[in-house]
């Protein structure tokens, strides 16, 4: 059987031959081939990876900016709160303090009213007293014209006199 | 997953060794019988007549001259080296086809070098033979198949550097284009599909040589189906260099085995004593029959190729000899001969790749065997 029979030659051949191409290609072609292929592969999923870390800042920044607005809408809701509650409150202070002053001013033209009233009362009672005299003097000096009527007077007077 | 991925393996190893084999052992018979029938022919006519057995046999053997076509020839450089006569290198035009004797060597009726005793340049038939000298030359003439391996390699450089250069020049790190683009699906195939995943994480180191395996044999293989120079060569399909990609994958598996692999040759974990008596003999027997199989595999599928093809053109002139229809017969046969030969060139061409892809793959199933961390006790 030639046909199962290894040659020497080609043995020879084979080995030399092969093995020197598996070096030369290991160093020239299958080197750069395989490492540019790893590049490219890290380089592709790199690139898979800052897009996937890329579209999660944007959801991420989406978010951040609802979370934003939302905050800012609290934010106006609850100046305006504000404004509503300093407002009231002005309006009410404003309105209290109107009514004690409107309170203290009736109460003290009230107690001038009295003051004046009292004093018109005195003056009047003054010049009641006054004219009263005055009256009375007259009606005595008329009485008193003729002197029976004072002799009358001082008796009547005596009489009411008791002699301790 | 391992599982699975072994019995793939070896139902691939079963239908190419057990379905591809015998077709070529039949054919080798039908060969011998026609063979025969055409001696005794030819011995009744007394006229030389078609041997189909001897031709198919010549074109798919080594020869020291690159037959064209008809009558011409390329011719090779003749080398032997003997200890005794020190380096002889001369043209195989020297021997004239086998008819002379040049500087002490002759070519006998099988095609190889032998030793002569007479160192002039003479009829071959009147030399006589030195079996001394014969047994201790070596003959490491650049024959068609060194030549052919030589072509091979040739493109194997020229494809596989200028596709490294697509990868380093200024189309560094753009898409790939023109060649590169048609090798690299391939390269990241093998790459990943079948070195990564059958050697595991240590793979990278074997890459250069199971990527090298992988092209050589397929090259060799579609070079081989090309009927005409530069192709034609039945390179694969011849057992030396089967033999030699084979000791090559030995080699590396028994320079790669770690303390796991020799263990589970040697002493089986989990296996009772008595068994392994049994079990060892076998693993250190299978450890020198896998590289066997697979040098096997690779020589009978690609030699049986062309014993095929070669048959069915073979036919033609069977049927159109004399003896048998004549003319009309080989004309009658041609067309039937050609569909068969169609229908073989494209199964050989699946063939050609199949081959390179399956000792490939195997190459790397048993470095990754070898160099397989010990994680599965629980299997055993």
């Amino acid at each position: 059987m030639e046909l199962v029979k290894p040659e020497f030659g080609l043995v020879f051949w084979m080995t030399v031959s092969f093995l020197i191409v598996v070096f030369i290609l290991r160093k020239f072609a299958w080197g750069p081939i395989l490492s540019s292929l790893k590049d490219r592969e890290t380089s592709i999923e790199d690139a898979l990876n800052a897009a996937k870390k890329a579209k999660e800042e944007v959801a991420n920044m989406k978010a951040e900016n609802e979370q934003l607005l939302k905050q800012a809408r609290n934010e106006r809701d609850m100046m305006l709160k504000e404004a509503r509650e300093t407002k009231d409150a002005i309006v009410n202070e404003a309105r209290a303090k109107a009514q004690t002053e409107a309170d203290r001013m009736i109460s003290s033209a009230r107690e001038a009213i009295q003051n004046e009233k009292m004093a018109a009362i005195t003056e009047l009672k003054n010049q009641v007293a006054t004219l009263s005299i005055e009256i009375a003097e007259k009606v005595i000096r008329q009485q008193l014209a003729s002197d029976d009527k004072q002799k009358a007077l001082v008796n009547d007077l005596l009489k009411d006199v008791k002699l301790n | 997953m391992k599982i699975s991925k072994l019995v793939i393996i070896s139902i691939i190893s079963f239908l190419t060794i057990s379905f591809r084999t015998p077709s070529f052992a039949g054919e080798h018979e039908i060969v011998s019988v026609s063979e025969t029938q055409e001696n005794a022919a030819a011995h009744a006519e007394g006229k030389e007549r078609l041997n189909a057995g001897k031709l198919i046999m010549e074109h798919i053997a080594d020869s020291h001259d690159w037959h064209l076509w008809g009558h011409t020839a390329i011719p090779l450089p003749v080398i032997v080296y003997n200890g005794e006569r020190g380096l002889t290198v001369f043209s195989s035009a020297r021997f004239e086809h086998g008819h002379k004797a040049y500087q002490g060597y002759r070519l006998n009726e099988k095609g190889k070098i032998e030793a002569v005793n007479e160192m002039t340049d003479m009829d071959a038939h009147h030399a006589t033979m030195n079996e001394a000298l014969t047994a201790g030359s070596y003959d490491i003439s650049i024959t068609k198949n060194v030549v052919s391996i030589f072509i091979t390699i040739a493109i194997l450089l020229f494809v596989f550097i200028s596709v490294a250069r697509a990868y380093t020049n200024k189309r560094k790190g753009l898409a790939p284009t023109g060649l590169q683009n048609a090798i690299e699906p391939i390269i990241v195939f093998m790459r990943d599909d079948v070195i990564k995943a059958s050697i595991g994480p240590k793979y990278e180191k074997y890459v250069p040589y199971l990527l090298t395996l992988f092209f050589f044999i397929w090259i060799n293989n579609l070079l081989g189906l090309i009927p005409v120079f530069p192709g034609g060569a039945n390179v694969t399909g011849n057992i030396s260099v089967a033999l030699v990609l084979a000791v090559l994958t030995f080699i590396i598996t028994t320079v790669s085995g770690n303390k796991n692999y020799w263990q589970h040759i040697f002493a089986m974990p989990g296996v009772p004593k008595g068994v392994l008596v049994l079990l060892t003999p076998i693993e250190i027997l299978g450890m020198f029959l896998r590289p066997f199989v697979l040098m096997i595999r690779l020589f009978a599928n690609i030699a049986a190729g062309h014993i095929i093809a070669l048959s069915f053109f073979c036919l033609i002139f069977i049927f159109g000899q004399e003896s048998l229809y004549g003319t009309g017969g080989g004309l009658g046969v041609s067309p039937l001969s050609l569909v068969f030969t169609v229908f073989m060139a494209m199964l050989e061409l699946l063939v050609a790749f199949l081959q390179a892809y399956v000792f490939t793959l195997l190459s790397s199933v048993y470095i990754g065997a070898a160099v397989e961390e010990h994680h599965h006790d629980n299997h055993h």
